[in-house]
């Protein structure tokens, strides 16, 4: 066959699908479940006991997760570059392997430090 | 010297990589799908998922069941596979309680966002190579699509995924799903982390990511076994990120009720439920793809009569026994080890696994370079000084003083312990001795009262 389809159209049809079936769950179940509600069952959790009034906008969480989330978004850039050498160092060759290396030193120094200064500790 | 020095100003460009014996451009044969043999292969594939998530329940309960002494499901239907019907469909039909303190629109994308994520890795991963399709002379493989970033594709899917148990905790508007999902979320990327550290040599062997081409290079040795601390490091890390005991530290009953999905029921906690499982068949599908060979016939069978098990639908019979040794593989870390505390599981992640996978990246990445170059010494000029090293390592292992004091700890050795280990107190396990509390030599009471009991001890 000479006309070639777009490889990532599959991807799109698949995302169809998927999200036709997920709505289509949803929708369903509001329809043959049963509607029974009242002010206990609808209030947030909280073993029982009326609900402590959360903060607008979801509250509060520890800075820790900033922290590692900060530090993620800087690990997985490095996994991205790390991806294309991967794929041509042999044709990069010793140029490529003392770039990639000096570009996992950069980054392995600030892990250093925020490993030295607590980062990781919980 | 000068080699060396002209080789890092000017990279000369080696010749490329010759494909594989027996190598077919897979894109190819893929592009001639058409659009209806697309769809039909969607559905295929959410229908083979739904079916595998049901079974996968069923067999998680049967097996932990028999681990821990039970019999587990029995009652409905042979071997009580019909009971799984019945947990899906009561889902279905439960009462869809909306929390008022919710956000209207993320409190209902979240779930959506969780199972369409879990639904599309499944479109890359080649379950076979080409066929027929019966009674047509049509030929496709056993496979959505495939692409030039197919695996990265993978771990997007895999990432994407981690904004629907945040924003689903966040949308509830209650406490516990909130640090749920915050758990969740560090989690999960802590994990990704290692597990895309740990896919980096994989490329490097394969030299491609089209998932096709992945197999194709494992034909004679599994990466698994070529790449042995690599694929560790994966069966690691897709424990962390599944959520799957030891790590279900998300879901720890005892401390956050059930995580991000407290607020949720009928079918919007389905789809999570059903994420879940179909994230644990996605990581264990992309593990037999990367590292046990894909769809390929394991090594005694993959010689019979020059490979014939190779061809034809075959292969999905590989796969799926691959696939289901992982999945047992989860069900039997569960029913071993216990949960991790919270502090213990980011130190794994952060502290071991990564500077490992690191480590890894450089040690292969350094080597193979070395091996392309031709400059990696012989066997011969290796196995004398690896033989001295390795007998004295030994020698220094067997013979190392163990200083005094330091006793080794076993059966009927009283040792005394820290019983504020790292500020966590911890109980005493049988053998141990707590240490005498400070607080009661302080006192002229209880020093009086700790004399008494060690009389009492004595006699």
């Amino acid at each position: 066959m000479t006309e070639h389809m777009n490889p990532y159209v599959p991807i799109l049809v698949m995302i169809g699908v998927a999200t036709a079936l997920a709505v289509a769950g949803v929708v369903v179940s509001r329809f043959i479940g049963p509607h029974r509600y009242n002010k206990a069952k609808l209030s947030p959790y909280e073993s029982g006991m009326e609900a402590t009034p959360g903060a607008a906008g979801g509250g509060r969480v520890p800075i820790r997760y900033y922290l590692i989330a900060m530090t993620f978004i800087v690990f997985d850039i490095e996994i991205v570059f790390l991806y294309p050498w991967a794929i041509a160092y042999e044709r990069l060759s010793l140029f490529g392997l003392v770039a990639i290396l000096s570009f996992l030193a950069l980054i392995t120094v600030p892990f250093v430090y925020e490993w030295r200064r607590g980062g990781f500790d919980w | 010297m000068v080699n060396i020095v002209n080789a890092l100003v000017s990279p000369t460009p080696s010749p490329s990589v010759t494909p594989p014996e027996g190598f077919v451009p897979w894109e190819q044969t893929l592009r001639g799908d058409s659009l209806l043999l697309v769809a039909i292969k969607a559905v295929a594939i959410l229908v083979f998922l739904l079916l595998s998530v049901l079974f996968a329940v069923w067999f998680e309960r049967k097996v932990i069941s028999r681990m821990q002494e039970r019999i587990g499901p029995n009652i409905h239907g042979p071997f009580g596979l019909f009971q799984l019907v019945g947990d899906a469909l009561k889902l279905l039909l439960k009462e869809d309680v909306s929390v008022t303190k919710r956000d209207r629109v993320l409190y209902i994308a979240a779930p959506l966002i969780s199972v369409i994520c879990a639904f599309l890795v499944f479109s890359v991963i080649p379950i076979g190579p080409a066929v027929r399709i019966p009674f047509t002379e049509d030929v496709t493989p056993l496979q959505l699509t495939d692409f030039p970033v197919a695996a990265l594709f993978i771990l997007a899917c895999a990432a994407v995924g981690v904004y629907g148990i945040v924003l689903g905790g966040w949308a509830s508007g209650s406490t516990y799903p909130l640090v749920g999902a915050v758990r969740s979320s560090a989690q999960i990327i802590s994990y990704e982390l290692a597990m895309g550290l740990s896919l980096v040599t994989v490329f490097m062997m394969s030299s491609s990511m089209y998932t096709q081409d992945i197999v194709a290079a494992q034909a004679d040795l599994w990466f698994g076994v070529l790449l042995l601390p690599a694929f560790l490091l994966y069966i690691v890390a897709m424990v962390g990120e599944t959520n799957r005991l030891p790590f279900d530290l998300p879901e720890a009953e005892g401390e956050l009720v059930a995580g991000y999905m407290t607020e949720y029921s009928s079918i919007k906690f389905a789809w999570y439920f059903l994420a879940e499982y179909i994230n644990m068949l996605n990581v264990s599908a992309v593990a037999t793809t990367l590292f046990l060979g894909g769809w390929r016939a394991p090594w005694p069978l993959s010689a019979v009569s020059d490979g014939v098990l190779n061809t034809g639908y075959w292969p999905v019979l590989w796969f799926l026994a691959k696939v289901w040794l992982l999945m047992f593989f989860f069900v039997w870390v569960r029913g071993s080890l216990m949960r991790l505390r919270y502090d213990q599981f980011m130190r794994l992640g952060w502290k071991l696994l990564i500077p490992i996978g690191l480590g890894w990246v450089v040690l292969w990445g350094v080597a193979r370079v070395l091996y392309v170059k031709d400059w990696l010494p012989s066997v011969k000029q290796v196995t004398v000084p690896a033989a001295i090293v390795l007998g004295l390592a030994t020698v220094v292992v067997l013979f190392w003083p163990s200083k005094p004091g330091e006793e080794k700890t076993g059966r009927g050795r009283v040792k005394e312990i820290d019983a504020t280990a790292g500020g966590f107190p911890v109980p005493p396990k049988p053998g141990e001795k707590l240490p005498p509390s400070p607080r009661s030599t302080r006192t002229v009471d209880a020093r009086s009262q700790a004399k008494e009991k060690g009389d009492r001890d004595k006699g």
